[in-house]
Formats: structure tokens, C-alpha cells, sequence
């Protein structure tokens, strides 16, 4: 049987993208499985009694070291803010590459706790900075201080003891940029490094912890339980500035979301599924309903969906148990076309990311594709001619070119760069200063505009005589013949709209990060959950590949 | 020192804010980008550049054609475009010249990024500077400076065939060599190896 991609006009919508869940194909998730046989150290761990110095941890193997360098400050209560307005932080971090020597500390501890403005160089690979849960952090420290252990409900509430608020890369503020990484043959897909830097970072949150109690206390303090650590993962707070990022990287985020789908169209393709691997997906799934019940957020947005999630989950369940004959060849095709008719779009999401959980040899193959060489695609084709890019915005963007621009709630909003902090920001047009400035993140508008524009044109004319007049159209003629070889390159919906809800854009972004567990806190920004679960580095040679399904919480 | 890719950000955005299109700011992104990891002085051009770009008063050009001569100076950046634009036209010409053209080094890129995408080589005088563009890949010249150029009298753009850069004789001698690391079949071998034993009119 020959089963069809899902239609990118489909699948591409925000609301269905703002659906998304972690996967198989997740970065955290690869990332461990791609470093499960590196040697971690804990090389350097300089805290004073109240857990404030500095840290490295590393990775190793053949010869090749990544390092985490951690300090932590002391900051006071009214200055820690997770905006990303904030100048000071609990602890700052970088990721080295190789092994940092006393010059290249003394350089960090004076770079690293300014980030934004602090210069990185070369040898640095990713930047972050943290802050803790503050409640969560002295509950867990005083506990341990009179030797016993922290209150499971209180952890299970928050899921972590510190919470990052940016994670940079790419050469930001001066670190690496991606040419030097992208050809090491250990980095085989997005984002790599700035796992391991989240990664590491939890693992110092439980020695800083353990490290403050024993100094309160010597002679009672015992350390966090091991199967407590694995059950905390690192928190998140992440705003708007990585919304315009799918939509900056059109091949980059065509390769993450063909890639779920070609796990898809294969596993809808198998004809016999074997019992083990029904009960491997029947086993993730029902294991994977403690993450949904202990999904905090006061987000009525969020509890709505996660409580049709969870009545369609249980609707799912009945008809696995009662209806569906596991005997039937195509069985997951079966289910496919079952949930299409029966669930909404989040737990459709849902049960496709559970289906790729029995089947490594498909989605293993799949993730070395998720990189992107962007700088490839950039050069417009200009010999190429009106006609064909009718055909293919006619072919890609149908549903768009539908969209009135002319009536304001089609065209509400803009999308800007702030002026204090660098970031990407989102206004009213007719309300707010600034659509002047507007960023090229319009795509839909644009896209129509250049349809209208060329639909009087002669269809002999070439693109690169067309651009000679049309300056102010050619970043969205790029992206014509860009969705042409990549057909999920572009979101099909309207990023300016009133309706537009920003956080589908950041939630399908941490979904493919592997985050769980999202907490929106406005439309505009929400906070996530890493690695809970997680084997700690210590586990790392032999750890269960479903541990995102075990968490104790 | 500043990455690329803070280069190629902060150059997009500054095209942008001179009043360049977002579309024009991307490839300048990517063409100040390109000339600094070549070595080039990109970004020391552009910013002098983009200081006087709205009190001047520069020329754009629209066709090229053989030979380009402005009433005052040429823009580099919408003379490159142009010429990235039109490539596979142009380069039917084997020569070409463009007179009077400000801050040349900014058009540079766009001519190197051309040669990628037509396949040939280009060559390239600017004034008594010269610079061949190796499909993009390479850009190799007598200009080491590093200095602004504010001005180039003259430009002349060369295609180069693509031919090799060795003779058929030269090429005997080195395959010969090459030749060391074969090994002779034996007949065993010939009568096993693909297709042996089938007939090809099947």
C-alpha cells in the first residue's frame, strides 16, 4: 500500500502545528541517544557554602571534549526575572568547545553572567543563563539540610529546579558560528549542542543543591534521592523571539516536518504490525497519561485543550480496547483514519508521535535528515520564468491567496524588532508605532501580493527581468522557489491575522525540542519542560529509550 | 572578533534601514558575509557606504548590456543585482565593461554568487586590480590591502570557458602514473565479472 504524504496545506496550519507533541524524532532524544556512549566528568566544582562559584562538566570521547562552564551568582530576590529584559541571573552557562584551561576561565567568568552583552568567542558553542524556582530550590535544599527528602508534590508541580530563560547559539554575541560544527560527524541533526548544554546544566542543579545542604547542615544533610533527579528536568521560559524562526528557516523547518511525516506515511505503510509493537505503542500511550494529569498551567487556553485531550485520549482508549481488531493488516493506517474522523487536532498530534515509539529503525533514519544547508536554497533561479512561479504559488499557496488583506482583522498585527533588547516583538498596526519597520515575517500578505503583481505579467518574462521593477517583492519570490523543492517550508496561515495565537508557533518549535508539559502565560509567551524523566549522566550507557514515559510525576 | 553570522544579521538589517527592500537586505546579509569569510574587507565598504548612500546621489542601472556608462556613478549594490539578475543573459557576452561605479567591492559578491550559479568562471579588472571568481567558491586576487575603495574607474568582466587548466599531454603524463595503482585481471576473472556469460540482445 502506497500511503500519501498529508497534504502540507494540511498540516501546516498554525492551529495544527500549535499541536504538536515531542516524538521519537526530538532533539533531547537523539541527542541522548547520540552521546549515551561519551564519558562524562564532572572536571571542576568551586562552589562556596552557599553554592555560588563556578563548575565544569564534560563529555568525551576519542579525543573530542565538550565542556559546560557554570557560575553561579548571588543575586537578590527583586532582581531575578525570567524576561528577557533582566540583566542578572541565578547562573549563567557556556558550552566549550574542548577543555577550557585557566586563561579561558578567567575570560568566561568575566563574559559568561553578562551574556547579551558579554563578547563569546570561537571555542564557545551555546550560551545560557538560569534562574530557580526559587520556592522549589529552598524546599529542596532545606529538606536535605535536615536529612530527609524533598516533598514529592511540590516537585511534581514544577517538575524542576531551574529554569533557563534563553539559550543562544549560531554565533550569536560571538560564539561559534554553525560552518564549524555542521561537518563533525558526532552532530547529527539540529540543536545537538544546546541539548547538551540544557542537559549538563540540570545535572549542576543537582550538585549545587546537594553541595548548599551538606554545607548547612554536615552532619545530617543527605543528597537528593537519584530517582527524585530523574524525575526533574530543567524548566524553560521562552517568549516571542523564537516565533520568527520557522519562518526564517523555510528548508530548515521543511526537513523537521517531512521528517514526521515520512515516519508517518512508513509506519501507516506497515502491512503486519507485530503484537510486541502494538503493545509498545499501547504501553507509551497509557504510561504517557501521568504527563497529561500532572500538566500544571492556569492557562484556560492550555486546560481546555489538555482537557479535550484527555476525554479524547480516553475516547481512544475505548475504541483500542472495544472496537479495533489488532489482527487487521495496515493496523495503524486504520487508526490513522479512525482519529482523523474522531479526535481533534491536538490528540491526533498526540497518538502520531506515539506511533513512531515501537519503530527506532524508521525514525533513526529519518533524524540525520532534519539538518538543513540553508546558504544551498538562497540564490533565486532567475532564468526561470512568470509562468512557472504562477504554477507554484498557484500549486503551494492556494488557500492562502484566498485571504483578503484589504480587511483590517487580516492585517492586524506586525512584527518588529524592539529596540531595548534586539528581539522580535509583535503590535498592533493600527494602534502601535512601527509597522514602517515591519519585518519580513508576512509571509501570507506577500505571497498574495506577488500573486496579484505577476498576474498581469507576460508568462515569458523572466524572473530576473521581473525583479528589475519589483525590489520590494523579491524575498518572497525566494521563498516561491524555495516551497517548490520543499513543499513544508512555509506556515499556511496568516501570521498577522487577529486570530493569530503566537505561542503555536513557539510550541511547534519546542516540540520538536522534545519539551513537555507547555505552560502558556500569556498568547505570547509560555514555560516548558526539559528532560524530566531523563536518565541522569551516570545512566547514560544503558538507559530505557521511553523514559520520557516514566516519570514518576 | 564578530561572527558571520552576527555580520550577515546586523549588515541585513542596516541594508534595510538605509531603505534597501527586505529582499535586497537578505542577499546583502549574505554578500557582506560572503566577502569577509574570503578575506575581504566587506564590511568596512558598506559601512562607509551606507553612510553617504542617502546624501549622494547614485545611479542605478537597469539592463546591462555591453558596455554601461552612467551620467554620474553607479550603485554597486543594484549594479550587482542587476547583473546577478540578467547572469545567464550576460554571459553570452564575452566581455563586458561597466564605468564609474562606487565602492566597488560590494558588487563583487554578487558576481562571484553569479559564477556559481551560470557555472563559469569569471574574471575581473577593476581598474589595476584584478580577481577571479572560482564558482563561488574561492575569490583570487592581487587587492591584499584590505583597504575601502571608494570608486573604480573602469570595470571589465571577463566569462571564462570553462576549460582546464593543463594540456592533453600533461593530462597523459599524470594518468599514466595513476595508472601504478591498477592491477592486470585474470582471464578467470574477466569470463566472472558483471554481465559475463549473458548476451546484451536479450
Amino acid at each position: 500500500m502506497n500511503i500519501q504524504l498529508r497534504d502540507p496545506k494540511y498540516v501546516m496550519k498554525l492551529s495544527r502545528l500549535g499541536s504538536f507533541h515531542q516524538s521519537k524524532l526530538s532533539f533531547l532524544r537523539s541527542f541522548l541517544n547520540e552521546f549515551k556512549d561519551w564519558e562524562y566528568k564532572k572536571d571542576l566544582f568551586e562552589l562556596n557554602s552557599k553554592g555560588f562559584g563556578r563548575a565544569v562538566y564534560s563529555f568525551t570521547k576519542n579525543h573530542k571534549t565538550y565542556s559546560l562552564v557554570c557560575f553561579a551568582n548571588e543575586i537578590k530576590d527583586d532582581e531575578r526575572s525570567d524576561r528577557v529584559i533582566a540583566t542578572k541571573w541565578d547562573a549563567a552557562f557556556t558550552l566549550f568547545d574542548g577543555m577550557p584551561n585557566k586563561l579561558d576561565l578567567e575570560r568566561l567568568q568575566n563574559e559568561v553572567p553578562k551574556q547579551e552583552i558579554g563578547r563569546l568567542s570561537y571555542k564557545e558553542l551555546a550560551l545560557s543563563r538560569a534562574n530557580k524556582s526559587v520556592r522549589v530550590f529552598d524546599h529542596v535544599v532545606e529538606s536535605l539540610a535536615n536529612g530527609i527528602q524533598p516533598d514529592k508534590n511540590i516537585l511534581s508541580k514544577v517538575g524542576y529546579l531551574y529554569r533557563t530563560t534563553a539559550v543562544y547559539g549560531s554565533g550569536k554575541f560571538g560564539l561559534a558560528d554553525r560552518f564549524r560544527i555542521k561537518n563533525r560527524k558526532e552532530i547529527r541533526g539540529p540543536f545537538r549542542l544546546e541539548m547538551m548544554l540544557v542537559y549538563l546544566v540540570r545535572q549542576f542543579t543537582f550538585d549545587q543543591v546537594n553541595h548548599i545542604a551538606k554545607n548547612r547542615n554536615p552532619n545530617l544533610a543527605v543528597e537528593l534521592d537519584l530517582n527524585i533527579c530523574r524525575n526533574l528536568g530543567i524548566g524553560n521560559s521562552t517568549g516571542l523571539g523564537m516565533a520568527p524562526f520557522i519562518v526564517n528557516h523555510p528548508t530548515l523547518l521543511n526537513n523537521w516536518i517531512l521528517s514526521r511525516e515520512t515516519a508517518l506515511k512508513q509506519i501507516r505503510e506497515i502491512e503486519n504490525v507485530s503484537n510486541e509493537e502494538f503493545e509498545i505503542f499501547k504501553t507509551c500511550l497509557i504510561k504517557s497519561i501521568k504527563n497529561i494529569t500532572s500538566w500544571n498551567t492556569d492557562s484556560e487556553f492550555q486546560n481546555n485543550k489538555i482537557k479535550n485531550l484527555l476525554r479524547d485520549l480516553e475516547k481512544f482508549i475505548n475504541y483500542l480496547n472495544k472496537s479495533l481488531n489488532f489482527k487487521n493488516s495496515f493496523l495503524f493506517n486504520e487508526i490513522y483514519f479512525w482519529i482523523e474522523k474522531n479526535l481533534s487536532d491536538e490528540c491526533i498530534e498526540y497518538i502520531v508521535s506515539m506511533m513512531m515509539e515501537p519503530y527506532p529503525n524508521i525514525v533513526e533514519n529519518l533524524i540525520q535528515n532534519m539538518s538543513s544547508d540553508e546558504d544551498k536554497y538562497f540564490n533565486i533561479p532567475v532564468n526561470r520564468t512568470i509562468e512557472e512561479l504562477r504554477n507554484i504559488l498557484e500549486a503551494n499557496y492556494s488557500e492562502i491567496l484566498q485571504i483578503d488583506f484589504k480587511k483590517e482583522e487580516n492585517n492586524q498585527n506586525f512584527w518588529f524588532i524592539s529596540k531595548n533588547k534586539e528581539e522580535p516583538r509583535l503590535a498592533n498596526r493600527f494602534n502601535d508605532p512601527g509597522s514602517d519597520l515591519e519585518q519580513p515575517l508576512a509571509i501570507a500578505r506577500d505571497i498574495k501580493k506577488l500573486y496579484e503583481v505577476i498576474f498581469t505579467k507576460k508568462n515569458s518574462l523572466t524572473i530576473g527581468k521581473f525583479l528589475m521593477g519589483h525590489d520590494e517583492l523579491r524575498h518572497v519570490v525566494r521563498r516561491a522557489f524555495i516551497i517548490e523543492k520543499f513543499p513544508y517550508s512555509e506556515i499556511q496561515d496568516n501570521t498577522i491575522g487577529s486570530k493569530l495565537m503566537p505561542i503555536d508557533m513557539l510550541r511547534l518549535k519546542l516540540s520538536f525540542f522534545g519539551a513537555v508539559k507547555f505552560d502558556p502565560r500569556s498568547d505570547k509567551w509560555l514555560r516548558i519542560c526539559m528532560f524530566q524523566g531523563a536518565p541522569l549522566p551516570i545512566d547514560l550507557k544503558s538507559f530505557n529509550d521511553y523514559w520520557i514515559y516514566n516519570s514518576l510525576n | 572578533m564578530k561572527s558571520f553570522s552576527e555580520i550577515e544579521t546586523t549588515v541585513k538589517r542596516a541594508t534595510k534601514g538605509v531603505g534597501f527592500s527586505w529582499g535586497v537586505a537578505e542577499e546583502m546579509g549574505k554578500n557582506i558575509k560572503l566577502l569577509e569569510m574570503f578575506g575581504l574587507p566587506g564590511l568596512k565598504n558598506v559601512n562607509h557606504y551606507f553612510k553617504i548612500y542617502n546624501k549622494a546621489n547614485f545611479e542605478n542601472i537597469n539592463s546591462i548590456s555591453k558596455l554601461n556608462n552612467p551620467k554620474k556613478i553607479f550603485c554597486p549594490i543594484n549594479a550587482g543585482l542587476n547583473f546577478f539578475d540578467q547572469s545567464h543573459a550576460l554571459s553570452e557576452f564575452s566581455h563586458l565593461e561597466i564605468n564609474h561605479v562606487a565602492f566597488p567591492l560590494l558588487f563583487i559578491p554578487f558576481l562571484s554568487r553569479a559564477s556559481e550559479m551560470i557555472g563559469k568562471r569569471i574574471f575581473l579588472h577593476m581598474d589595476k586590480k584584478e580577481f577571479l571568481l572560482n564558482f563561488n567558491q574561492s575569490i583570487y586576487s592581487n587587492y591584499l590591502s584590505g583597504d575601502i575603495l571608494e570608486k573604480a574607474e573602469n570595470i571589465k568582466i571577463q566569462f571564462l570557458e570553462n576549460k582546464n587548466t593543463f594540456s592533453d599531454e600533461e593530462w597523459s603524463e599524470i594518468y599514466k602514473i595513476s595508472e601504478n595503482t591498477f592491477v592486470e585481471e585474470t582471464e578467470e576473472l574477466k569470463q566472472s565479472g558483471a554481465g559475463a556469460g549473458l548476451t546484451d540482445n536479450d
